[in-house]
């Protein structure tokens, strides 16, 4: 990676404020951080300290009040809704904690599902999604249906589809939140694996035992960034590629 | 891109099948009441434009007073009637006549070998045939001397000549018409009901002079006195000014004093039959009115259940959103589903008209005729429908903010 490539991800005095009733919620109050290509950041913090207001602003969902949001160097304060959408769909690949997969839908079609609104003509819509799901280890299982899938399996099908647009970086929010530790472990090992091979990802967490496995951490407190160091030594999981864990 | 929306619509559509089910059936109700009324309507005037075209275009009745002249004060002579001589007269004075026949009717028993049928008699001449656009099938007219010496001579309209003589050939054979020995000379053409729904074959044709002195007790009071006139009009004349130059003519004829009432009625049969049509046509048009309603009603149960949709897949919604889907997507594939759910429901509707309207004209004896235009038109108006009633809530779905939508529970 050299030094020439943007950051991923750059915010400087990044403030956001709510409107709850009377009063004034500052969520975030001048922030200044940056991501670089690689990095696998943990985004920790008590509820109501403004990791998830972080979070959204990762994930192009929200506009910040004052202060400037660069995703790889392009300024986000100023773009539309429409502009939003197509900049989410380019650039973040989402992982969410309730795997808010399409019931009645296939595992492929689910995987498809980004490539709907991106420029990628149809005729290679099912390869690329059948190659995350290969990715996934989940080759045999591209025609189930989310019920027919564990709880694990659903996770990695919605992994599949935040990796499918080949975006700049994986925006996990509490992927282990509804899963036992084991199937956890898993998909931290996931996303580990993923990580090695390159992909930027940010995971937002609650757990200091999931936040081990992460190479860099952000800890929120009251709207502030209250600590950012480096985790010398990430909990390595044992498997080191993707492909070989046990579905 | 519009193949991907309606498919997505489509998977929507059948995870909900029964709801989707219900949803258009407000649509399927309306589209087919409206096919089904309107064509019913066509029907009508198709049987109604049938009907003057076998009257034979533009007729006029002309009847004889029915006022009863008794009593000490009408002297003799004084009663004015409508004779024979006024068709030739009316025919021989008034340019736009076309024709004008005479008629005398009565009722008889008819009997051939071992069948007897009772039918109404109309004693005539040729020219009853032009006026009421007759037409021999088989045999001829009658003969000059057959009219003039009232000839024992019949021509048999087809459901007479069916009941009595079936499959075998009249012609030729003697009936007798109470009583007196008929020969049957020819056999009309079938003209079917009329607008009364009268069988008009139901008949047979008689020399006037035969069933005057033969068959009613009419020849004392005025020999030559005729129930009715048949008056026809050259095509292109105007009605109004026909109708009053043969009103004042016949006034006229038969010395009317100014002040006193006609002796007689004209009517304009074609006018009488489009007034009955009228009718018909108001009554269907407002029908067709009160179908729109439930198309309406149709429309309003597809906003109710997109918005209840919209409701219960806002984490869809979210989702989409955060995966790359901008508000014009969103709306988009909600405003497609409410126009799938229209059109399919227009479609069906379509298609349920096409069979009851199959179904009543082949076992009601209805007459209905679906056209190409109300069906395009009814198939348009539901998408149309479907755009209006599904833009708010189509609306309200691209509106919604990503992040609340995906922690919407």
């Amino acid at each position: 990676m050299s030094s020439a490539s943007p950051a991923v991800f750059e915010c400087t005095d990044l403030t956001k404020r709510y409107q709850m009733g009377d009063t004034e919620v500052w969520a975030l109050r001048g922030v200044d951080i940056r991501i670089e290509r690689g990095e696998f950041v943990a985004v920790m913090g008590p509820s109501g300290s403004g990791k998830s207001t972080f979070m959204n602003m990762v994930g192009c969902l929200d506009t910040p009040y004052s202060g400037e949001v660069k995703i790889n160097s392009e300024n986000v304060s100023e773009l539309t809704k429409e502009q939003l959408a197509k900049l989410r769909n380019k650039y973040i690949g989402f992982v969410f904690q309730q795997f808010n997969l399409l019931s009645r839908t296939t595992a492929v079609d689910n995987v498809s599902l980004p490539l709907l609104y991106s420029e990628i003509p149809e005729t290679e819509w099912n390869n690329l999604a059948e190659n995350r799901l290969e990715q996934v280890g989940l080759g045999t299982r591209m025609d189930h249906h989310p019920a027919q899938l564990s709880g694990g399996q659903q996770q990695r099908v919605a992994i599949a589809r935040a990796l499918v647009n080949d975006p700049l970086l994986i925006l996990a929010d509490e992927p282990t939140g509804a899963l036992d530790t084991t199937t956890g472990e898993e998909i931290m090992a996931l996303f580990q694996s993923l990580n090695e091979e390159g992909k930027t990802i940010v995971l937002v967490t609650h757990e200091p035992e999931i936040a081990a496995y992460a190479k860099r951490h952000l800890i929120f407190r009251d709207g502030e960034l209250v600590g950012d160091k480096i985790n010398e030594n990430p909990t390595l999981l044992r498997t080191n590629s993707a492909a070989e864990i046990r579905v | 891109m519009i193949f991907r929306l309606l498919k997505t619509a489509f998977v929507a559509l059948r995870v909900n099948m029964l709801r989707s089910f219900l949803t258009m059936l407000g649509i399927i109700i309306g589209v087919s009441a409206v096919i089904i009324m309107v064509s019913l309507g066509a029907g009508a005037q198709a049987e109604v434009d049938a009907q003057i075209e076998s009257l034979g275009g533009n007729v006029f009745a002309l009847f004889g007073s029915n006022r009863r002249t008794g009593g000490a004060n009408t002297g003799a002579g004084s009663v004015q009637s409508l004779e024979a001589k006024h068709a030739d007269l009316l025919e021989k004075n008034i340019g736009s006549v076309e024709a004008a026949a005479p008629q005398l009717s009565s009722n008889a028993q008819i009997i051939f070998g071992n069948l007897n049928w009772s039918t109404s008699v109309n004693g005539v001449d040729n020219r009853w045939l032009i006026t009421r656009n007759w037409t021999i099938e088989n045999g001829r007219e009658f003969l000059p001397q057959e009219i003039s010496s009232g000839g024992k001579v019949a021509i048999l309209g087809s459901t007479v000549a069916e009941e009595l003589f079936g499959a075998a050939d009249p012609l030729g054979q003697t009936i007798r018409v109470n009583k007196v020995n008929v020969t049957v000379i020819g056999t009309l053409q079938s003209k079917g009901q009329d607008s009364r729904g009268e069988d008009q074959d139901d008949t047979i044709f008689m020399p006037l002079k035969t069933v005057r002195t033969r068959l009613t007790g009419r020849a004392g009071a005025n020999p030559d006195s005729v129930r009715l006139i048949m008056v026809k009009v050259f095509d292109g004349e105007n009605l109004d000014y026909a109708e009053e130059d043969i009103g004042n003519y016949m006034r006229e004829a038969m010395k009317v004093s100014a002040t006193a009432e006609d002796p007689f009625r004209l009517r304009n049969l074609s006018e009488l039959i489009e007034t009955r049509a009228e009718t018909t046509a108001i009554f269907n048009t407002l029908l067709a009115g009160v179908a729109s309603v439930s198309l309406l009603v149709g429309g309003i149960g597809i906003m109710n259940i997109m918005l209840v949709s919209v409701t219960e897949r806002t984490r869809e919604i979210g989702l989409r959103m955060a995966v790359g889907a901008s508000p014009t997507d969103i709306l988009n594939q909600f405003l497609v589903e409410a126009i799938t759910l229209c059109a399919l429901g227009g479609a069906i509707g379509i298609a349920i008209a096409a069979a009851t309207t199959y179904s009543m004209t082949h076992y009601f004896d209805l007459t209905a005729m679906i056209e190409t235009d109300i069906v395009l038109i009814s198939l348009g108006f539901s998408c149309l429908i479907g755009i209006f009633f599904g833009y708010y809530p189509a609306l309200k779905a691209s509106k919604l903010q990503p992040i609340d939508a995906l922690r919407y529970e």
